[in-house]
């Protein structure tokens, strides 16, 4: 089992409901792509090239202020379920924990993390840096992430074309190298059915949208991660300013959407919110689909102010606790059984009780 | 369609113009549409799916290989992924056409990394598409060399 009590808040800092729009936009993640010049990208060389790559990013990092203090997490000796918990907690990509289809875990697949800063090795980039925070704070993030760019490129060797930029393994990545993503709940718009609309429009600015997880990943609970399409032939700046704006819009959409709700149709949303509520806080056997759901409809009453009480850490704590692996290691149980569903529904209970006390239903 | 500009390359562009409140359609190839300053559109429905079909087309033969890791255009067809950093300049032809069918662009100009080179970046560029712009003149390869010189314009 993982040793989270390496982390400061287990790595789950983003969570916290601290940073700026908290009730719609969870976390904002922002990575570079980098590669060491002169070995072969991720795909393509051996398991000594790998180790020696991970040797000099580790030492690199270990010189560095951002990471100096990092933990190091082997994924390529953990277990799947452990890797599942990482993967869960958003700290790793799919194809580092080796979740992907038919890949096993490549040898030295490994996970730097100091606080909100991290460094993915020979992920299908030699590095993918990524900064994490609460909220939507894109600014910030980049600003964090930039500084490690910066530190580890003068200690290592990075692979850049003066044309083309930062080169990667996947032409889709070039030039900056950069994926900014924001994680937002959009129930308003979904219970509007102004979402598709919504999403349509992002393809065409530029922009594209993802699911709870990340590329592959489908829609649950309502949640979207919207990011940046392009990497090249624009700047940084250019490509993060234009992210916040459009995301600005759909946070300005989802408000309409929930205003719009409330006045249309009030009954109608408490009684979704607390039927959620009520299922929530009484089911024996919960479903990781169900929950997801029923804690969106929650999410959507504490952001309107229908449930009194109810904190967002204490959803998100839930978001992340009640996903397979972390409630299949945390109960010691195969991540196939199916009394997972009835140790969720307890977990739920629990959690939800402990925030509003026993007799505090209205 | 040939492009009504030169008269020459396929048409890729349809340009719908409304003057004087009457609408013409305007065909152009990619170079003559480049040259009034619009970006060819993005094709295929996976960022690599269209391009990936249509490789091959263009520049380096599919079977011809990196001469530093081995990989060829045709393991970058299956696996969507390069083999090494060498494979940018081994297959430059090709994977220019297809950054900039990904990115509308082809020239990155976010932030420039600077390690151990007495030559900025940019002026390490303009100096390497002037010798590529003075051989292309040489052989004669004219079609390269306007493309060289619109580069060389652009970042003037």
């Amino acid at each position: 089992m993982i040793d989270f009590s390496l982390l400061t808040d287990g790595g789950m800092g983003w969570l916290d409901a601290s940073g700026p729009e908290s009730h719609l936009v969870l976390s904002t993640r922002i990575r570079l792509a980098r590669n060491l010049s002169g070995h072969p990208f991720s795909g393509r060389n051996g398991d000594a090239e790998r180790e020696r790559i991970l040797g000099l990013v580790t030492a690199a990092a270990g010189e560095s202020r951002a990471l100096g203090q990092a933990a190091m997490f082997r994924l390529d000796r953990m277990d799947e379920a452990d890797r599942r918990v990482l993967h869960e907690r958003h700290l790793v990509s799919r194809e580092l924990a080796g979740l992907e289809g038919v890949t096993r875990v490549r040898y030295g697949s490994a996970l730097l993390i100091q606080d909100r800063l991290s460094a993915m090795v020979n992920e299908e980039d030699h590095l993918r840096l990524q900064g994490l925070h609460s909220g939507f704070a894109v600014g910030e993030t980049y600003a964090a992430v930039d500084r490690l760019d910066e530190d580890l490129g003068g200690r290592l060797s990075f692979a850049f074309h003066s044309e083309f930029g930062y080169l990667t393994a996947c032409p889709t990545n070039v030039g900056t190298g950069l994926r900014a993503s924001v994680l937002i709940h959009l129930p308003g718009l979904v219970l509007t059915k102004e979402v598709s609309r919504v999403l349509q429009g992002l393809a065409q600015v530029g922009l594209t949208f993802r699911g709870l997880y990340g590329e592959g990943s489908e829609v649950v609970g309502n949640f979207f991660q919207l990011s940046n399409q392009t990497t090249l032939g624009k700047s940084e700046t250019e490509l993060l300013d234009h992210l916040a704006k459009v995301v600005r819009q759909v946070v300005d959409y989802e408000e309409q959407a929930r205003a719009v709700l409330l006045s249309s149709a009030p009954t109608v949303i408490e009684d979704k919110v607390w039927r959620a509520y009520g299922l929530l806080r009484h089911a024996r056997s919960l479903s990781f689909d169900e929950a997801m759901n029923l804690l969106s409809a929650v999410r959507l009453g504490v952001g309107l102010d229908l449930v009194p009480g109810m904190g967002l850490y204490a959803l998100n704590k839930l978001l992340v606790h009640t996903q397979p692996a972390h409630l299949a290691v945390a109960e010691n149980l195969p991540l196939s059984d199916p009394a997972l569903s009835i140790r969720r529904a307890a977990l739920v209970r629990r959690v939800i009780e402990e925030e509003m006390g026993r007799e505090r239903l209205p | 369609m040939t492009c009504d500009a030169c008269g020459e390359r396929e048409a890729i562009v349809n340009l719908t113009q409304i003057e004087n409140g009457e609408a013409t359609a305007v065909h152009l190839c990619e170079r003559c549409a480049a040259e009034r300053g619009v970006e060819p559109p993005v094709t295929g429905k996976t960022p690599l799916g269209g391009f990936l079909a249509a490789m091959g087309e263009v520049g380096a033969s599919v079977s011809e290989a990196c001469p530093t890791c081995g990989a060829t255009l045709q393991t970058f067809r299956e696996s969507g992924r390069l083999g090494c950093s060498e494979c940018w300049r081994a297959f430059e032809p090709s994977l220019r056409e297809l950054v900039r069918r990904l990115h509308g662009s082809t020239f990155h100009v976010g932030e420039r990394y600077e390690h151990d080179t007495g030559e900025t970046a940019v002026a390490q560029l303009e100096s390497e598409l002037r010798e590529k712009l003075r051989e292309a003149v040489a052989s004669e390869n004219f079609e390269l060399a306007a493309e060289l010189r619109d580069r060389l314009r652009v970042m003037e």
